[in-house]
């Protein structure tokens, strides 16, 4: 028997990379939060979000063009991954990798092109533009885990429930869908979560007559408001972690997260 | 049956018609010299050859140079700390490993605007001039992941005891390293390195906070920067083209080597 080297100490010039370039900031986020200017701890920073009427109207609106934008998405995207996953309506796999392609495509790019075509339509920019250009950039993102999960199931439960008597539309209310809500639970997250958070898209597609939460956030950063800034990113997250915790974990982001 | 699989084609193919309309405009206008999107002039390359002329304004021509190093050293880097880690990750066990993985997730869990904000605040409160060096660091922080995660699964993979026989053959453990653990994980390496690269080239928000402000532009914030002051530049529309296909066609070689290792 050969002497074996174990190598786990390779790991560690990493976790010292994941130490000081991934906790670390997020720690600073936590800091710079809960700090005044000159560095002494205060909840002020929450106190004023609060009393700054501006920013939290922009706050519940951002929030309401997410949950819209992700209800569209699940709208348009559940029927098109169904159809994709049902191998006697689709064979061709060249339209599942036809709805990936623009996940991976530079959002700033494909929000221009929405402008585009508008422009193009002549056709106004404002709230229809801006609700156009978030489901064009996010769809993509709720099709492939529902595409996922619907592909992965197990096709005797629905022969099971045909042989069994069960119409088409009982099947597919009573097994198909059932079972397909992981993929629903972590498309919804795919979707809400980039929405929520995105800046420079409203802008572009609005002339800057919209704002939404992120581009508060990027605002006040870009003045020098590190503090005020940094209790906004949090109150952010803290909407994400509450619908992470909502819509039943991340397992399924990391796996769909990887590679298509 | 054949009515619902006509009209099921038919919702697929609307959907995505909806989906690439805006691009294909984009291509089909960077072939007119107009100023303004939408006025077609007559066919023209000229667009085409501003663009690889470089007679563009050189800020461009530097945002797509800065862009591509940034891209390719991030790549690099990433490669080669993640496929260490990997490795060294594999042969953790217990709480490190886990604290280890669980860190390993964030960067990819995170949105890109907090991921960005986190480094400005460290970057400041380091005292570090903001430029290119955080954005590569900040870059190489948020690829790496996906580095681990394209070349773990090929350790998993491997069978233990090739490694085992090697050293008993009397390989030394670097050789066997070499000859034996290299081969199996260096198609996750090479899809970790395209990923990289397509996620460093795509970043727009990490970058936008962590370029400082000595002039440093990449692409995305370039293309910002312009679409802010009103009216794209004529010569991004050529450029968007490009990139849209560069990014395709990566994406094609990465799907298929999925596909063929799935076969494999």
């Amino acid at each position: 028997m050969a002497k074996t080297v174990n190598r786990s100490v390779w790991a560690a010039p990493y976790a010292i990379f994941l130490l000081l370039f991934v906790a670390l900031p997020l720690v600073m986020v936590l800091l710079y939060a809960f700090q005044d200017k000159s560095g002494s701890i205060t909840f002020a920073n929450f106190v004023k979000f609060f009393n700054t009427p501006e920013d939290v109207h922009t706050f519940l609106y951002s929030i309401e063009i997410a949950v819209i934008t992700t209800v569209l998405c699940l709208v348009l995207g559940y029927p098109a991954a169904w159809i994709m996953s049902n191998s006697s309506l689709n064979r061709s796999s060249i339209t599942v990798v036809l709805f990936i392609l623009p996940m991976w495509i530079n959002m700033l790019i494909r929000t221009l092109a929405t402008v585009a075509l508008f422009d193009f339509l002549r056709a106004p920019l404002g709230e229809g533009a801006l609700i156009f250009g978030m489901v064009y950039n996010f769809l993509p993102f709720m099709i492939y885990p529902i595409y996922n999960t619907l592909n992965k199931m197990d096709k005797s439960y629905t022969e099971a429930a045909q042989d069994l008597g069960a119409s088409p539309r009982h099947v597919f209310a009573k097994v198909v869908l059932p079972l397909s809500m992981p993929g629903v639970a972590s498309g919804i997250l795919m979707v809400f979560m980039p929405t929520i958070s995105t800046f420079a898209v409203a802008e572009l597609l609005t002339m800057n007559r919209i704002k939404l939460f992120g581009t508060t956030i990027q605002e006040n950063i870009n003045s020098g408001m590190w503090n005020y800034g940094a209790a906004l990113a949090l109150i952010m997250l803290l909407i994400i972690g509450i619908t992470t915790v909502f819509s039943g974990g991340d397992k399924d982001i990391e796996e769909n997260g990887g590679l298509i | 049956m054949k009515a619902n699989k006509l009209f099921a084609q038919l919702y697929l193919w609307a959907l995505l018609l909806l989906m690439y309309a805006p691009i294909v405009i984009i291509a089909i206008f960077s072939f007119t010299e107009a100023k303004v999107l939408g006025n077609w002039t007559g066919f023209s390359l000229n667009l085409y050859k501003n663009l690889f002329s470089g007679s563009v304004h050189s800020s461009l021509f530097s945002a797509i140079k800065n862009t591509l190093s940034i891209g390719i050293l991030s790549a690099l880097f990433s490669t080669a700390l993640g496929s260490i880690a990997a490795v060294g990750i594999y042969n953790l066990r217990g709480f490190k490993k886990r604290a280890v993985v669980f860190m390993n997730d964030i960067p990819m869990l995170n949105p890109d605007i907090i991921t960005g904000i986190a480094l400005f605040l460290l970057f400041v409160a380091a005292g570090l001039t903001q430029g290119y060096l955080t954005v590569l660091l900040a870059h190489i922080s948020f690829c790496t992941p996906y580095v681990v995660l394209s070349v773990m699964p090929k350790l998993k993979q491997m069978n233990p005891n090739v490694y085992e026989a090697a050293l008993d053959l009397g390989a030394k453990p670097h050789q066997a390293l070499l000859r034996v653990i290299l081969p199996q994980i260096r198609p996750g390496m090479i899809s970790g390195f395209i990923l990289s690269f397509t996620l460093s080239i795509d970043d727009f928000a990490v970058t936008l906070f962590t370029k400082g402000n000595q002039g440093l532009e990449t692409l995305s914030t370039f293309i910002y920067a312009d679409a802010r002051k009103g009216g794209l530049t004529p010569e991004l529309r050529p450029l968007m083209t490009v990139v849209f296909l560069v990014v395709l066609a990566l994406l094609v070689i990465i799907n298929f080597r999925t596909l063929k290792t799935k076969q494999q």
